[in-house]
C-alpha cells in the first residue's frame, strides 16, 4: 500500500531516482506531443479529413467554446495554456484503465507543479492586459483594507488547486486498492469507473478554475462565475 | 499503555472522526447546492449551460473540503510521521 507513485522506483543511480511519476509524466507528454505532430502534419481544409483531425478539431473547438463561455474575450490567446492543462490532466486521469499505470496526478509533486504554473500564469496575463500598475491596483479593491486578504487568497487558492486534484486522484487509487483486498472482484470495477468519472470532472474543474482566475485578473469583462476563492 | 499504543489509538480514532465529522458539512452543502440548481433549472431552462457549469465548479469547491479530510485521515493511517518515528525507535533498539 503506497500513498503516491513517487515511491515506485524504476531505476536508481546514486542520488538520481527515476520514480513512476516522472516516467509516466514523460510517457504522457511524449504520447500527446507525438500524436499532435503526427496528426497536424497532413491537415486538410476540404470536406474529407482523417478521423484523427476530426478528433483534434472537436477538442480544440470545444475548449475554445468553454473558455468563451467563462467570459474570457479572445479565447485563442489562452487556448495554448488552458488547453494544455486540460489535455494533460484528462489524459493522465483517463489512462488509469491501463493496468500497471499509476496516474502522475495522484502525486502531490505533479499537482503542485501544475498549480504553480497557474500561479505564475495568472499575474502574467493580468500584467499583459492591464499593465503592472493596473494589475497591482486590483489587489487593493474594493478597499486597501482587503489587500492582505487578497494576497492570502491568491496563495491559498493555489494550494487548494494542488490538493484538490491530488486528493481526488489519490483517493480513487486508494479506494480501489483497499477494495481489492476485502471484496470480490466485481466491486472494484464499479469504483474504477467512478474514478474515471471523477478524474474527468477534476480535469474540467482544474481548467475552468484556472480560466476563472485569469478572467478575474485580466478584467476583460466581469466574470460570469463569481466564486469567492477559499480553501 | 506505552507510547506506541497511544499513538496508534489516537491516530486511528482521529482518522475515523475526521472522515465522520468532515463529511457532514460538505454533504449538507452539496445537497443544498444541487437542490437550488435544480429549482433554478426549472425556472430558467435557457440558462442551463451557465447553471450547470457554475454548479459543477461549486460542487468541486465543496467536495474539496471533504477531500482534505480524507487526505488527512489517510496520512494519519498510512503515512503517520509520529508512528514511523516510534517504529524506527523500537527497531533501532
Amino acid at each position: 500500500m503506497h500513498l503516491s507513485p513517487d515511491e515506485m522506483i524504476f531505476w536508481r543511480h546514486g542520488f538520481l531516482k527515476l520514480n513512476a511519476t516522472i516516467v509516466f509524466t514523460w510517457a504522457l507528454m511524449f504520447a500527446l506531443t507525438a500524436g499532435s505532430i503526427l496528426v497536424t502534419r497532413k491537415l486538410s481544409t476540404d470536406l474529407t479529413r482523417s478521423r484523427w483531425q476530426n478528433l483534434l478539431e472537436i477538442l480544440v473547438t470545444g475548449i475554445v467554446k468553454q473558455i468563451e463561455d467563462i467570459g474570457l474575450g479572445d479565447p485563442k490567446r489562452y487556448l495554448g495554456f488552458l488547453g494544455t492543462l486540460f489535455l494533460f490532466v484528462a489524459a493522465a486521469n483517463l489512462c488509469t484503465i491501463i493496468p500497471g499505470y499509476e496516474p502522475p496526478t495522484s502525486s502531490l509533486s505533479t499537482t503542485a507543479a501544475l498549480a504553480l504554473c497557474v500561479f505564475v500564469a495568472v499575474p502574467l496575463f493580468g500584467i499583459e492586459n492591464q499593465g503592472i500598475g493596473g494589475y497591482l491596483k486590483s489587489y487593493a479593491e474594493p478597499t486597501v483594507i482587503m489587500l492582505p486578504f487578497n494576497i492570502i487568497s491568491e496563495i491559498s487558492r493555489t494550494l487548494a488547486l494542488a490538493v484538490r486534484l491530488f486528493g481526488n486522484m489519490m483517493s480513487g487509487a486508494m479506494i480501489v486498492g483497499i477494495l481489492l483486498t476485502i471484496t470480490p472482484f466485481v466491486f472494484p470495477i464499479v469504483m474504477t469507473a467512478l474514478g474515471l468519472l471523477t478524474g474527468m470532472v477534476q480535469a474540467y474543474i482544474f481548467t475552468v478554475l484556472a480560466a476563472v482566475y485569469i478572467a478575474a485578473a485580466t478584467r476583460t469583462q466581469e466574470p460570469i462565475l463569481e466564486i469567492a476563492p477559499r480553501t | 499503555m506505552d507510547s506506541m499504543t497511544l499513538i496508534a489509538v489516537a491516530s486511528i480514532s482521529t482518522a475515523g472522526l475526521t472522515i465522520a465529522v468532515g463529511s457532514i458539512g460538505p454533504a449538507l452543502g452539496e445537497g443544498k447546492a444541487v437542490s437550488t440548481a435544480l429549482s433554478s433549472l426549472a425556472q430558467q431552462p435557457d440558462a442551463a449551460a451557465t447553471i450547470t457549469r457554475t454548479l459543477f465548479v461549486g460542487l468541486a469547491m465543496i467536495e474539496s473540503i471533504a477531500i482534505y479530510c480524507f487526505v488527512i485521515s489517510m496520512i494519519l493511517i498510512f503515512a503517520n510521521p509520529f508512528w514511523n518515528h516510534a517504529i524506527a525507535q523500537t527497531t533501532g533498539k
